[in-house]
């Protein structure tokens, strides 16, 4: 990913796309659309991939994360035909700097998650698949009490010691 | 910034994450989170679980044919799309919803005022305009209402609410917000179902206010 983002290097994006663009059509056509519709969607989420990587932050997010985000704008805006409230964009220093004890923090955090993930019931993980899949109303994932929202509770941690660090120098004001 | 003590709750977090949550709630999660490092750090944590469950999930095949028309496409020029900046007291995914422009406020009697930004049948999101020391009309919801301070604040029942504070008030809760003395208090709020006012002259008018 980060040869995309700095070299804009297309074999690299190319790897990119055979690891996720088979998993993005098949989370897309969960929701009922058909192959064809799915390969649009699919193309489009990659493309803002490409577009978009120079705002890729990998002190911030996971390369997963990021496209799961990018996805899940992209289909809503498709669905209902309207552009979807996204947050505001943090403004970023233009610095390169590699700060890796983040970034290793951050991939240990996912592998803590992934761990958590993987004990959890069959019926358990069918529920957060739904969930992040988009299949869970709002008051349904309020009332399905076996979803492990607190697993999530150490990545947040380390995702806001990382925005106040970032958003130090640029709040001063 | 301003201390934030009321956040999004996290089923409201996770449903925005997901896709699910209707349009007017996701404009007032992407306001709030837009102010809050909290509600951004507890989203993005959501869309790291996200993103292993797109890791994880079923693969389709891809056609060659869309790989390769894609990566002709690489080159191509980028539709534009108006990118909205925060204007004052409004984020922008406020200033989105308002395409840039200053609210549109229509009278709501006694100083108070609305400007409705959009309305489907997934229900509303209106921007409110409450003139300091005057309560909004005692209303109860048929469903969902979100309402988040833009300028001022208002308390009511459950809390004080200050610039950045998110107020979740379901079907149950009958509450009389008032606004604070000082700045009068914009908030922006979202509900998907018209409220009920009690009061026996509001609700005459809310076919005509729509509210």
């Amino acid at each position: 990913m980060l040869a995309v983002r700095d070299e804009r290097d297309r074999q690299a994006f190319a790897q990119l796309f055979d690891f996720f663009a088979p998993r993005l059509k098949g989370f897309i056509m969960r929701s009922g659309v058909t192959s064809a519709e799915a390969e649009d969607i699919v193309q489009d989420v990659m493309l803002s991939v490409w577009r978009k990587a120079s705002s890729f932050d990998p002190h911030r997010a996971q390369v997963s994360s990021w496209v799961y985000q990018i996805a899940r704008n992209r289909q809503v805006d498709v669905l209902r035909k309207t552009r979807r409230p996204v947050p505001e964009e943090l403004k970023q220093e233009t610095t390169t700097d590699v700060d890796s004890v983040q970034i290793i923090a951050l991939e240990q955090e996912a592998s803590k998650l992934r761990d958590a993930l993987a004990t959890l019931s069959d019926d358990q993980r069918e529920m957060v698949e739904k969930a992040y899949l988009g299949e869970l109303s709002h008051s349904e994932i309020q009332a399905e009490t076996g979803l492990p929202l607190g697993t999530i509770k150490s990545r947040i941690r380390l995702g806001l010691e990382r925005l106040r660090h970032e958003l130090k120098g640029t709040r001063q004001s | 910034m301003t201390d934030i003590v009321h956040h999004i709750p996290d089923h409201l977090l996770l449903s925005y994450a997901s896709g699910s949550l209707p349009q007017p709630f996701a404009l007032v999660v992407a306001a709030h989170v837009s102010m809050c490092d909290e509600c951004r750090a507890r989203l993005e944590a959501h869309e790291s679980v996200g993103g292993m469950v797109l890791e994880d999930s079923d693969q389709i095949i891809v056609s060659d044919d869309a790989k390769s028309r894609l990566m002709a496409r690489l080159d191509d020029a980028m539709e534009t799309q108006p990118i909205y900046d925060r204007s004052g007291i409004f984020p922008a995914p406020v200033m989105q919803a308002l395409n840039g422009l200053p609210p549109k406020w229509k009278s709501l009697g006694m100083g108070a005022r609305q400007s409705i930004l959009d309305e489907s049948a997934e229900g509303s999101v209106r921007l409110l305009y409450i003139p300091p020391g005057q309560a909004v009309p005692d209303h109860g919801h048929n469903g969902l209402e979100l309402t988040m301070v833009l300028q001022g604040a208002f308390s009511d029942e459950t809390g004080r609410y200050g610039a950045g504070d998110v107020e979740v008030a379901d079907a149950d809760l009958e509450h009389t917000p008032m606004a604070e003395e000082g700045e009068p208090c914009i908030c922006l709020a979202a509900t998907d179902a018209s409220l009920r006012f009690n009061a026996w002259v509001p609700r005459m008018l809310q076919p005509f206010f729509r509210i």
